[in-house]
């Protein structure tokens, strides 16, 4: 398959041309890795510039305020309510998708044969490249109208749980809400949450598990001794990652949430925004001003993703591992 | 004797339920994405015709049922292949530093960028370039805007896939290359990279299918277009991803159905890369499954 050229005479006889040649490569790749931090550096740095103008001649205190906009003729602009939308949709999403995709990895690495554990793997794949576009459409128009049955079932039998209240509000109906947008977004992480499992599951050390079975452990018991401890610092990251992928959807939340920028905790309510769903809803109407404020909490949004990410880098280094295959 | 080595019953029954739950896990999983798909393969079907792909929305207003989404399609392929002509050249560089060129504290902290650019919200991106490129430069809306925002996406999926697979490269051949006094730029570029390169065209595949349908970054800084603009550089375009969201936020019912057979068009163009990557993959003799 592979070709190796033979070198031709001149580069033989001209070991200096070689190494001239050798230089300009290496600087050119090495370039490309400088135009890495350029981006990233060039990234936090416009956001902040283009932020300040807001931050500056904002007449609400821009962390705690939870209003968005010109209220009264002032400009009044406050992430507290987007932040806690966004934190409250994702970590919903991933208490849901987590152990689903646990489970899915597992049967997959574990239980499923060969042949169709390969299709699976191409099964949940596809799920995660399905665009998020699609996902909105999908949610918006056919999942939030099916969805009626089990907030009212939530909401009269479970409505003593705090975040299942529904006080003064109808949940018979439709309704863009947190708890319709957790959902949706967990449909979407999952498969991304699925995928990084399935490779950490199968770096496990085959000897450990055949070791695991010949003292006589079930299957269930060979994965809780042998495959889950060893693979912990992998979950994490996986979780981490699918963390850091929901905190930054954008327009699937923006179709299916309320887009009300009022801190509210009763999820079944119509109600509920997320920074990235706000940037999408609010871009076209805004002012110059409006701009600067929405870059401003894209800074934020920036910030609370790295944040994630550094997390999830960390305990993959500490684990002394490399999970750098999937996603 | 067969008794003695049986797990008891308690152990078998806990045995099975562990299976059944990862059995349920995986229905779970896949039920979404056969309500998904089949649910827009039969909303978009109704509409999804050779005139709907190949007839733009000029003149056509919210209450009429004709038009088409071949302005959309346009913006889509010049905004993908922009990007793709960015940040595959600057992605295959960046991976040969770090696998040829590493080692270094540099190269490892650009490696470490890399990851890092891999969480970046897609809107994030789009932010980016309405600060910079919009709002800093002065450009108006234009593909070109849309093209950066998704190559600063593609870049690290790019550099990931093809950092495995000139990893993969045997290191006999590149001593047997050095053994015939070919210099290591020549090495790396006539035998690493044809050797590694059908994984790398895999791994393309698979960040263009990955940003084709990205909506948040265009929104930003393509505008709208009903009418086909066939330059990237200048003027607002259109994107299936926008075509999509507009539609779905609209009151009428013509826009919605035209978003659901766009949306079908975005899907089947993604399965076709999909399944497109991965018969690539298997002929790929450099990964074994």
């Amino acid at each position: 398959m592979t070709v190796v050229t033979a070198p031709d005479a001149a580069s033989l006889r001209s070991g200096s041309r070689a190494r001239r040649g050798d230089a300009v490569f290496e600087g050119l790749a090495r370039a490309a890795g400088a135009l890495v931090f350029a981006i990233l550096g060039a990234i936090a740095i416009f956001l902040i510039v283009k932020a300040v103008p807001a931050l500056r001649g904002d007449q609400a205190n821009f962390f705690t305020s939870q209003a968005w906009g010109d209220v009264g003729g002032t400009h009044e602009f406050g992430i507290a309510a987007l932040v806690f939308g966004t934190v409250v949709t994702s970590v919903l999403a991933l208490v849901m998708a987590v152990p689903v995709a646990i489970g899915v990895a597992l049967y997959i690495t574990e239980y499923a044969p060969r042949r169709i554990s390969t299709l699976l793997g191409y099964a949940t794949d596809l799920l995660a490249s399905v665009p998020s576009v699609v996902y909105g459409l999908w949610g918006f128009e056919f999942f939030i109208h099916h969805t009626i049955g089990v907030q009212s079932f939530l909401a009269r039998y479970f409505g003593w749980i705090p975040i299942f209240r529904h006080p003064g509000a109808d949940v018979d109906v439709i309704s863009k809400s947190i708890f319709n947008a957790s959902i949706v977004l967990a449909i979407m992480v999952l498969p991304i949450v699925a995928a990084v499992c399935r490779e950490v599951f199968r770096q496990v050390d085959p000897a450990e598990k055949e070791a695991a079975l010949a003292l006589g452990a079930t299957r269930w018991e060979m994965i809780r001794t042998a495959v889950l401890p060893t693979s912990r610092p992998g979950i994490i990251s996986a979780v981490m990652l699918g963390l850091g992928r929901a905190l930054g959807e954008t327009i699937a939340v923006a179709l299916i949430i309320g887009n009300v920028t009022t801190i509210n905790s009763h999820i079944l309510v119509p109600g509920g925004n997320t920074i990235a769903a706000n940037i999408a809803n609010q871009f076209g109407e805004s002012d110059d001003f409006g701009r600067s404020a929405l870059i401003a909490s894209g800074l934020v949004l920036f910030i609370l993703t790295l944040g994630v990410n550094l997390i999830a880098r960390w305990v993959i280094l500490r684990s002394g591992k490399e999970e750098r295959s999937a996603v | 004797m067969t008794t003695l080595n049986r797990p008891s019953l308690r152990r078998r029954a806990t045995d099975r339920l562990a299976a059944a739950g990862f059995l349920l896990a995986l229905l779970l999983t896949l039920l979404p994405l056969g309500f998904v798909i089949g649910y827009v393969a039969e909303r978009g079907a109704t509409r999804l015709s050779a005139h709907f792909l190949t007839s733009s929305m000029a003149g056509v207003g919210p209450l009429d049922a004709g038009g088409g989404i071949a302005q959309a399609i346009v913006g889509t392929l010049e905004q993908v292949l922009v990007a793709s002509l960015i940040a595959v050249p600057l992605g295959l560089l960046v991976a040969i530093y770090i696998t040829e060129y590493g080692g270094s504290w540099f190269a490892t902290a650009v490696r470490f960028l890399i990851d890092v650019m891999t969480g970046i919200p897609s809107i994030v991106a789009g932010l980016f370039i309405l600060a910079f490129w919009l709002i800093e430069l002065g450009h108006g809306f234009s593909g070109l805007a849309g093209a950066f925002a998704l190559s600063i996406l593609e870049l690290p999926i790019v550099v990931r896939t093809s950092e495995q697979m000139i990893q993969l490269v045997p290191h006999g051949l590149r001593e047997a290359s050095y053994a015939l006094g070919v210099p290591k730029w020549r090495t790396v570029l006539r035998v690493v990279l044809p050797t590694a390169s059908t994984g790398i065209v895999t791994g393309v595949m698979l960040a263009v299918a990955r940003v084709i349908g990205e909506t948040a970054p265009v929104l930003l800084v393509i505008g709208n277009n009903n009418f086909i603009n066939g330059n990237v550089f200048h003027g607002a375009q259109a994107s299936l991803g926008v075509f999509i969201y507009q539609g779905a936020l609209s009151s009428s019912d013509f826009d919605v159905d035209r978003a659901w057979a766009a949306a079908l068009t975005l899907i089947l163009i993604v399965v076709v890369l999909y399944v497109a990557a991965r018969v690539l993959t298997r002929r790929n003799h450099l990964v074994r499954r």
